[in-house]
């Protein structure tokens, strides 16, 4: 657990970075920071592992004062990652991720199965290990800098930004992945971000800041869509905040009809028979996920992927209400596709279902 | 072409007390301008004043400065350490701005990324630092080595002998071959230690040579 108190960082030209900012990071949790520029969140992250010192105020981390502690023996106990990975440009990878293992003492023999192993964990491929920084695209780099920060096994994690210095796919990539390792290491991370959507995405609590490191909320991002503290919080959170709120609402047992299907390459006789005079019939594949929607009457041959209409999202079940709201939205047929954990059909849902679901949660209620 | 023949050996032997009077001062040169540069790079104050004063050094003829180092050092006027000394104040005023511009060309983050995970001050100067900025250092090393062998044959009108001594043989004389050979030589020797040191230096920066993902 890392907790602040009445911490300020006030620099020497007068200006307040942070002012009197009290927050928990509780253990295995992820706590994200946003706000605008010049809300002190990196300045906050940074009085963590004392790369800034504070004015005032103290941070423990499990009930230690870090300003007791020797900066470079603290540091040593938490991983950072940054923005541009800061990579070693002159070090391979390996020898990147094994940075702080050798700090430790570690024997190099070790140090270097313990990089390769996390080489695997975040899904590099062995052979880059060798290479030098300079030969990796942006994601792996970034991969790499989440390896090295992870390399000693830190129980604290800090993230400035990670995953803002790449393309928006390999962004989203970047933050599944890392859910995915946080699933499984339960570090207690602080992660600092501008970007709503990334904080609401990662963060198990998210502290929204003001210009002048004040902290104008603090609360799971269900919580803050639901009920944004005051007009700052509402305007940062953005718009569509109802809708995006059903993200964090776990979709009820919904009432899903059976969908007769199409497979992928049959003719486009048999799939007007199968639509049976509706507009549209769903195409699978031989496993039975879903493919696309056909729509027989402008067709002719056989059905192949270049005829379907895409448009559809896919659902999990079981996923969230926003996800199968979605799918019944944008379905060409009205009917929301929902599919079971391995991809395969389950049924579909229409969209007056899924609104009513949503109608007979509980007034107010926050999941 | 007939003098440079029946002379080989005087050559050599110039040759080589040429190379060491202009290689000792670069090796010492670059010695003191590490920590000089460095504190030009870690206080900021003393950037100005540092780079400004080394760099005015360069500026004393070197002729003068030849005959005013025995007055200071209490050498004989034709003790090789004068050339030595001299010179190692050229390669100083030369090399500050170097170490400084090389450690200041070491990206920001890299820096951050190196303290955040507990490296030290000292040890993150030679583990990371100071090899990130060899590239910028060695160009500046070629400048003061070519400078070097030029300047060394100043030292021939002090009758420390080496390939200068060949000019001042040469005009003494009225005599064009030894000039030209010495000039020639001087310009061996030169190529020589700058690709030394180009070679040294690629051999230091392996991760510069590789193919760059596109």
């Amino acid at each position: 657990m890392i907790s602040f108190t009445d911490v300020t960082k006030v620099y020497p030209g007068g200006t307040t970075a942070v002012g009197g900012l009290s927050l928990t990071a509780p253990t295995g949790k992820i706590t994200v920071l946003v706000g605008p520029s010049g809300c002190g969140k990196t300045t906050s992250l940074r009085m963590i592992n004392r790369m800034i010192e504070p004015t005032s105020g103290t941070i423990e981390i499990d009930g230690r004062d870090t300003s007791t502690l020797n900066p470079n023996e603290l540091r040593r106990g938490i991983g950072y990652v940054i923005q541009s990975g800061g990579l070693f440009p002159h070090r391979t990878i390996l020898d990147n991720i094994a940075t702080v293992p050798l700090l430790l003492g570690w024997d190099k023999a070790k140090a270097r199965t313990r990089a390769h192993e996390l080489l695997e964990r975040v899904g590099l491929d062995p052979i880059l290990g060798k290479r030098y920084p300079n030969q990796l695209s942006g994601g792996q780099q970034q991969r790499v800098g989440v390896a090295r920060a992870l390399a000693a096994d830190p129980p604290v994690m800090l993230m400035d930004e990670p995953f803002s210095a790449v393309d928006p796919v390999v962004r989203e990539q970047l933050q599944d992945e890392f859910l995915r390792l946080q699933g499984e290491l339960d570090k207690t991370i602080v992660f600092v971000t501008h970007d709503i959507d990334e904080a609401m995405k990662l963060g198990d609590q998210v502290a929204v800041l003001r210009v002048g490191g004040i902290l104008a909320q603090l609360a799971t991002p269900a919580k803050l869509l639901a009920d944004p503290h005051d007009d700052f919080v509402a305007d940062f959170l953005g718009r569509d905040r109802g809708y995006r709120g059903l993200a964090f609402a776990e979709a009820p047992e919904l009432p899903l009809r059976d969908e007769p299907v199409v497979l992928l390459g049959s003719t486009v006789a048999q799939a007007a028979e199968i639509a049976a005079g509706d507009q549209w019939v769903l195409v699978v594949d031989d496993a039975r996920a879903p493919l696309g929607w056909a729509e027989p009457d402008r067709l002719s041959g056989l059905i192949d992927r270049d005829h379907l209409h895409r448009g559809g999202t896919v659902a999990r079940v079981g996923g969230s209400l926003r996800a199968a709201l979605d799918a019944a939205l944008s379905a060409p047929s009205r009917r929301g596709v929902l599919v079971d954990e391995d991809g395969r059909l389950v049924g579909t849902v229409r969209a007056q279902d899924v609104l009513s679901a949503i109608e007979r949660r509980p007034a107010g209620a926050v999941a | 072409m007939k003098w440079f023949l029946g002379h080989l050996d005087q050559v050599w032997q110039l040759m080589l007390n040429h190379a060491v009077l202009a290689l000792i001062p670069l090796v010492v040169g670059l010695l003191l301008a590490i920590p000089l540069g460095w504190l030009a790079t870690r206080y900021r104050v003393l950037y100005s004043p540092l780079i400004a004063g080394t760099g005015l050094l360069y500026t004393i003829p070197s002729l003068a400065l030849f005959i005013l180092m025995p007055l200071v050092l209490g050498t004989g006027i034709l003790d090789p350490v004068n050339v030595v000394v001299a010179l190692t104040i050229y390669t100083i005023a030369l090399l500050v701005r170097t170490v400084a511009d090389g450690l200041g060309s070491v990206p920001d983050d890299v820096v951050q990324a190196a303290t955040a995970m507990g490296i030290g001050r000292g040890r993150r100067f030679w583990s990371v630092e100071l090899p990130l900025a060899v590239p910028v250092i060695a160009a500046g090393l070629r400048v003061a080595a070519v400078s070097n062998v030029s300047i060394v044959s100043v030292a021939a009108l002090l009758g420390i002998p080496q390939l200068g001594s060949l000019f001042t043989d040469g005009f003494a004389r009225n005599f064009l071959d030894p000039i030209a050979v010495g000039i020639l030589a001087c310009m061996v020797l030169a190529l020589a230690m700058d690709l030394a040191i180009l070679w040294i230096s690629r051999a230091a920066t392996p991760w510069l040579r590789t193919r760059v993902a596109t």
